[in-house]
């Protein structure tokens, strides 16, 4: 049997009271040894911050193990459940407290999976942040290879003097970030240049 | 051509106006499905007559991705997450709320028309007078001290949920002048894969508001808005308690093949 999905709508402007939770974007505490921050800002076409946007990240631990325990919603505080939500602030930057995550294959440079909701935006899109890497791994990596040299920085977090890990958006213009449609899911943009 | 007015809140144009723009972009779009082109079943990202899309659609194409491990799979939630009282609406406070109590229920399945179990749903909504517990709704109709609008459940062993709530009402908003947007309800969803997630939007049938209303008309095709409406279904109401809907959501198709999927049931 074949369905035909049901469509996305816009998470629109009042989200806020709704989704984000205490805690949604400490996905490890920051005491943790291994704890980063992972953070950047949401821009619109005009290179101003977004800010009412919302994102999620989901991704393996430190080894590269995808977990699959429950427990986001009211973390125990010693659980890696690799998933965390977060809205962004006044000025467009969102923020999580997570675990630098391992490969999950020989060829596959380590990387983050980003999903960015807004009003505004019609539909969730997904991008990757991948970690900073020598550039043989980059290359090899069977996504990063495919996109286009010009852009792969978009989808490239960048490491911070502070040890943080920066990973900017943008919706539209000269950075405008990779952002991934998978077999099985259909999205349509309307019109592209 | 004058410059688009991009300030979302601006309410410069008439309904007229933008019942013309959605009207030529319907148009386009069934001609071209007339001549043999795809069949649109999600909403527009690049849709004019939603003003604050402008800004906020990428304007090149996506990226086609192999989904990997991580895309595969989803987080799991459990009853850790969620309480069985958080699909219950109307019990959040020390009093009934007011309006039209609803019972919403439905099943999530996959695109292969597989149950999605144990998976979680979330919902957010206005109240009877269409106004949202959110300090940036400040249009003038009362709040509810007796209803905030959030849901939470776990779907059940065949993919059901099942909310008890009040039915929202219309509500003003600055898209155009005098915009209303049709009566809904916020829903987010997660799949067996991540790839799956969707937020989306539940509406009532019958709405009056629906050819005026952009955010939903972003979707092109009539066949699939109409799979964002609910159907009453009197088989759910209950005698002198509440009326009821059916609403089952189609999560896009797992990537998964069918035999991974097994594995974990």
């Amino acid at each position: 049997m074949k369905l035909t999905p049901t469509p996305g709508q816009t998470v629109g402007p009042f989200f806020g009271y709704a989704l984000p939770y205490p805690g949604g974007e400490a996905l490890v505490d920051r005491s943790h040894p291994g704890a980063v921050r992972l953070h950047g800002t949401v821009y619109d076409g005009d290179g101003g911050p977004v800010p009412d946007a919302l994102l999620e990240i989901w991704q393996p631990d430190e080894l590269g193990a995808i977990s699959q325990q429950p427990g986001s919603l009211h973390r125990d505080g010693y659980t890696f459940t690799g998933w965390g939500r977060a809205a962004v602030d006044g000025v467009g930057h969102y923020s999580f407290t997570t675990l630098e995550p391992g490969s999950t294959g020989s060829e596959v440079a380590p990387y983050v999976l980003v999903t960015i909701f807004a009003r505004g935006l019609m539909d969730r899109l997904f991008t990757r942040a991948y970690l900073p890497a020598d550039p043989a791994t980059l290359e090899r990596d069977p996504l990063l290879s495919s996109v286009p040299a010009e852009r792969r920085h978009t989808m490239l977090a960048t490491r911070e003097p502070d040890g943080s890990l920066r990973f900017d958006i943008h919706f539209q213009g000269e950075d405008e970030t990779v952002f991934l449609t998978y077999p099985n899911t259909p999205q349509f943009t309307g019109p592209v240049d | 051509m004058a410059e688009k007015n991009t300030d979302p809140d601006a309410a410069v144009l008439s309904q007229a106006e933008i019942d013309a723009e959605i009207a030529a972009i319907h148009a386009e779009y069934r001609a071209q499905r007339d001549a043999g082109g795809p069949v649109e079943t999600n909403a527009r990202l690049n849709f004019a007559p939603y003003r604050s899309s402008l800004l906020r659609h990428p304007t090149k194409s996506l990226h086609h991705a192999d989904p990997e491990d991580i895309e595969l799979h989803s987080p799991a939630f459990g009853h850790r997450d969620v309480s069985a009282l958080e699909s219950d609406l109307t019990i959040q406070h020390n009093g009934e709320p007011i309006g039209e109590r609803i019972i919403v229920t439905g099943r999530v399945l996959d695109g292969e028309g597989r149950a999605v179990a144990g998976q979680l749903v979330e919902m957010w909504q206005a109240n009877a007078a269409g106004r949202y517990m959110h300090k940036r709704d400040q249009h003038p109709a009362p709040l509810d001290p007796n209803f905030t609008g959030v849901g939470r459940t776990l779907t059940g062993p065949n993919g059901e949920y099942s909310f008890t709530t009040i039915k929202p009402a219309p509500y003003p908003w600055k898209n155009h002048n005098n915009a209303w947007r049709s009566a809904h309800i916020h829903f987010s969803l997660f799949g067996t894969d991540f790839t799956q997630r969707i937020v989306t939007q539940m509406y009532f049938p019958g709405d009056p508001i629906f050819a005026l209303d952009p955010i939903y008309q972003s979707i092109t095709d009539q066949a699939a808005r109409d799979r964002l409406v609910a159907t009453y279904d009197h088989s759910v109401s209950q005698h002198e308690w509440n009326t009821g809907y059916r609403w089952d959501i189609v999560l896009s198709g797992s990537n998964r093949t069918w035999a991974e999927q097994e594995e974990e049931h």
